[in-house]
């Protein structure tokens, strides 16, 4: 057996169950799964414990909504070099960077062997921002541009160099890693689960819902307690807002880059609007303290069932209206269209996931493929899919999903209605003490608006938290970006980077 | 092609808010909290709960304070002692000084002591501030929030308030974040590029304490050693309402009552 098989609904696994392969095997066995595109890697890590490093793998099967996990070990000592993984297939180089800048182990022949985030304990402590190996080329008419790491807007930081031939981009490479906290050991330094609830609310800001409900979901795994219906609905509430609120901006974000102000002004009303709803719920704009472990602070009453829908439904009316602005304005078309194309079967190869994948025909959807919670049970989510690739690709995506969210949270909210207006709390109040099974491994696998939201949790004996690892969606989709402007335009770059809109602190953590 | 627009200009309206000083938020919403002395010792158990939970250690049980510099406003602490502790909706939360940050009971303020104010600001800067952003480690929330203030809804740059690209431009820096290790000397060159006399915000529980990330090895803090804020706005993330008050009342525009 070369994998443990579990799904997005199953409970925890213990470390002794998962198979620990030789590295040969892995590598065989992950090269030839990986090149069929219903696998991907949604995490790959290693963890030292004693004289051994572990490494362990999930990957995701989309196809059967499978999740595989397996693992492979070395001596902490030992010096030999693997044989790369990205070598053969791309969308491993975030996991393989990352090993070999926490722990100094070599992967042979990865072709593009460059720190990924700069974080506080790496091995070589002379790597650093100010020698980040920037790739070069060499020719009378090729100038660089710089641009970070502060940028122009009010944005987080990140260090931007383009190559470019007169007003065209040859390359791009993005240097991340000013946004380094430490929020994954801060998360195995506490004990106190609230702490740990606020770190992964802080992972990215603009995802604070995913992150919480993937932390979330870890945690109820670990605890082996089951969850009332009522809790799921509300949580898949907060994250489709969260996704409303979030394209809804990134329209606004487009509109502003080509110079189209009524488009810009209309959509900051309606993600105003949006997040004032959230608010309005939990107190919090970004939907902070509304995700809890076990429970809610904010179990909804039927005045703010009726509140929600009322105002997404409205919502929803007015984006449809700049939606069909947007589709019949030639001059906008003229920018979005064939500009920043990313196809196919190169964002399969480099792991692309969430929306961006879906603008380029990659039906990558944890909803659809690996439903856990209400998606699993009540909703029937179905994956919203472009071919082109281009930045109208990525923007009609956004556009179909806000009104898809609209459609998720009124027939959640219907359901509340019917079944739950008398009820005190039906959700549960949050735990902060259950314990959590010792030596074991869990996750949470959320759809954020990003994309595939990826928490792993180890415990050691003691059942405490001892190693905990996150994925942002964006720590795969950056290099898209890279490859989306290649031969575009260097001034087509802000419209293309906003059409992504990637996290800078939930790839640095 | 103008028939969608006047569509879009129709259902958007008029969204601006008309009297920024005379803002409501919603009851919902946590901002300044109030103590009161545990009166018995069940209450003081409950508070003392309520300290050993906290998530970044904001809240002091004996003698009771909030610190509302380290404080993410999750709210966790009043439902665990309801009857000492308590989150109001408001949102004058800013001070010039960081020790007016710490909520005592009794208090029904947030203290805004206008002595410790340089004096030049409100001459200097009263009628057009552009402020420079550097996030240095913030989560992307804070961000939108200030991005939020120049929206159509808010639109602060009514009062001639606003954000600009350079440095060079600006009046002050805005820091957000608790400032990562890894973009501490792009800060300081960023905040040397303007030209005095100049402002320094510091925006978020994260840049006023460091917040969650206070003792983080990737975190370094000298930057507020050698520099000293003269603003310092609190919030996980700062609502736009609370950094409008705070320049608003830094610049003599508004005045807070006294506590």
């Amino acid at each position: 057996m070369k994998y443990l098989i579990t799904d997005n609904t199953s409970g925890a696994v213990r470390l002794e169950d998962i198979p620990e392969l030789s590295y040969e095997a892995f590598y065989d066995d992950l090269a030839a799964r990986l090149s069929e595109p219903r696998y991907h890697v949604a995490h790959y890590f290693a963890v030292p414990s004693g004289d051994r490093m572990r490494f362990y793998c999930l990957l995701l099967d989309d196809a059967e909504g499978r999740i595989l996990v397996t693992s492979h070990a070395m001596e902490y000592y030992d010096a030999t070099a693997l044989p790369s993984l990205t070598a053969r297939h791309a969308q491993m180089h975030p996991f393989e960077r990352d090993i070999t800048e926490r722990y100094g182990i070599r992967f042979d022949g990865q072709p593009w062997p460059k720190p990924l985030r700069f974080p506080a304990d790496r091995y070589d402590r002379r790597s650093s921002m100010d020698n980040y190996p920037f790739y070069t080329m060499e020719g009378r008419s090729l100038h660089e541009v710089n641009v970070g790491p502060i940028h122009a807007g009010i944005i987080e930081p990140g260090a931007f160099r383009f190559i470019c031939n007169g007003e065209q981009v040859l390359h791009l490479e993005i240097a991340l890693g000013y946004q380094h906290r430490g929020v994954e050991r801060a998360f195995e330094e506490t004990s106190n689960r609230l702490r740990q609830a606020c770190l992964a609310e802080a992972v990215a800001g603009d995802s604070a819902v995913a992150h919480a409900l993937a932390f979330a979901e870890a945690i109820e795994r670990l605890t082996g307690c089951q969850r009332p219906a009522q809790l799921d609905r509300e949580r898949a509430v907060a994250l489709e807002l969260e996704r409303m609120a979030m394209q809804i901006a990134d329209t606004g974000a487009l509109s502003t880059d080509v110079g189209y102000q009524l488009g810009q002004v209309a959509c900051e009303a309606l993600r105003t609007m949006t997040i004032n709803t959230t608010q309005a719920w939990c107190g919090n704009r970004f939907g902070k303290g509304l995700v809890r472990p076990h429970g809610s602070n904010h179990p909804l009453t039927a005045e703010k069932s009726a509140m929600i829908r009322r105002n997404v439904g409205e919502i929803a009316r007015r984006y449809e209206e700049v939606r069909h602005d947007i589709c019949s304005s030639p001059s906008l078309l003229a920018r979005f269209e064939q500009c920043g194309v990313v196809p196919r079967d190169e964002m399969l190869r480099i792991g692309g996931v969430g929306q961006a994948a879906r603008a380029s025909g990659v039906a990558r959807d944890i909803r659809t493929t690996h439903p856990s919670g209400s998606y699993a049970k009540c909703l029937r989510h179905e994956t919203i899919v472009e071919q082109q690739g281009d930045v109208m690709a990525r923007l009609v995506v956004r556009c179909r999903e806000v009104l898809q969210s609209a459609r998720h949270i009124d027939r959640l909210l219907a359901i509340y209605e019917e079944k739950y207006a008398a009820t005190e709390n039906p959700c549960g109040v949050p735990d902060y003490t259950a314990p959590l099974q010792p030596s074991t491994l869990s996750f949470g696998l959320v759809e954020g608006w990003r994309g595939e939201t990826c928490h792993v949790a180890l415990t050691d004996a003691a059942g405490r938290l001892a190693t905990y690892r996150i994925k942002d969606p964006s720590l795969h989709n950056w290099l898209a970006l890279a490859l989306a402007v290649r031969g575009e335009g260097i001034s087509d770059f802000p419209i293309c980077n906003k059409s992504f809109n990637l996290s800078y602190c939930g790839h640095d953590l | 092609m103008i028939f969608p627009k006047i569509k879009v200009l129709r259902s958007h309206g008029r969204q601006a808010i008309p009297d920024l000083d005379a803002v409501a938020l919603t009851s919902e919403f946590r901002g300044r909290p109030e103590l009161s002395e545990a009166a018995d010792s069940a209450e003081q158990s409950a508070v003392e709960q309520a300290a050993a939970l906290c998530p970044t250690g904001a809240l002091c049980a004996a003698p009771l304070s909030i610190d509302l510099g380290r404080c993410l406003f999750c709210g966790e602490c009043a439902r665990k002692a309801p009857r000492n502790i308590r989150f109001t909706n408001d949102y004058r939360l800013g001070s010039p000084t960081r020790e007016g940050l710490v909520i005592r009971p009794g208090d029904t303020h947030v203290a805004f002591d206008m002595t410790r104010v340089r004096p030049e600001l409100a001459r200097l800067f009263s009628r057009s501030l552009h402020l420079r952003e550097v996030s240095a480690g913030g989560d992307a929330s804070i961000e939108m929030e200030l991005n939020a203030t120049g929206n159509v809804n808010f639109d602060f740059g009514r009062f001639g308030v606003g954000f600009t690209a350079s440095p060079r431009h600006a009046d002050g820096v805005v820091v957000t974040g608790p400032v990562s290790a890894n973009m501490v000397e792009a800060l300081e060159i960023c905040y040397d590029a303007v030209a005095t006399p100049k402002l320094l915000i510091a925006c978020g529980s994260e840049a006023c304490s460091g917040g969650l990330f206070a003792e983080s090895r990737a975190v370094d803090r000298s930057f507020f050693e050698r520099h000293t804020p003269d603003l310092w706005l609190p919030g996980a993330p700062t609502h736009p309402m609370i950094f409008i008050d705070g320049i608003r009342t830094l610049l003599g525009q508004k005045k807070r009552e006294q506590p």
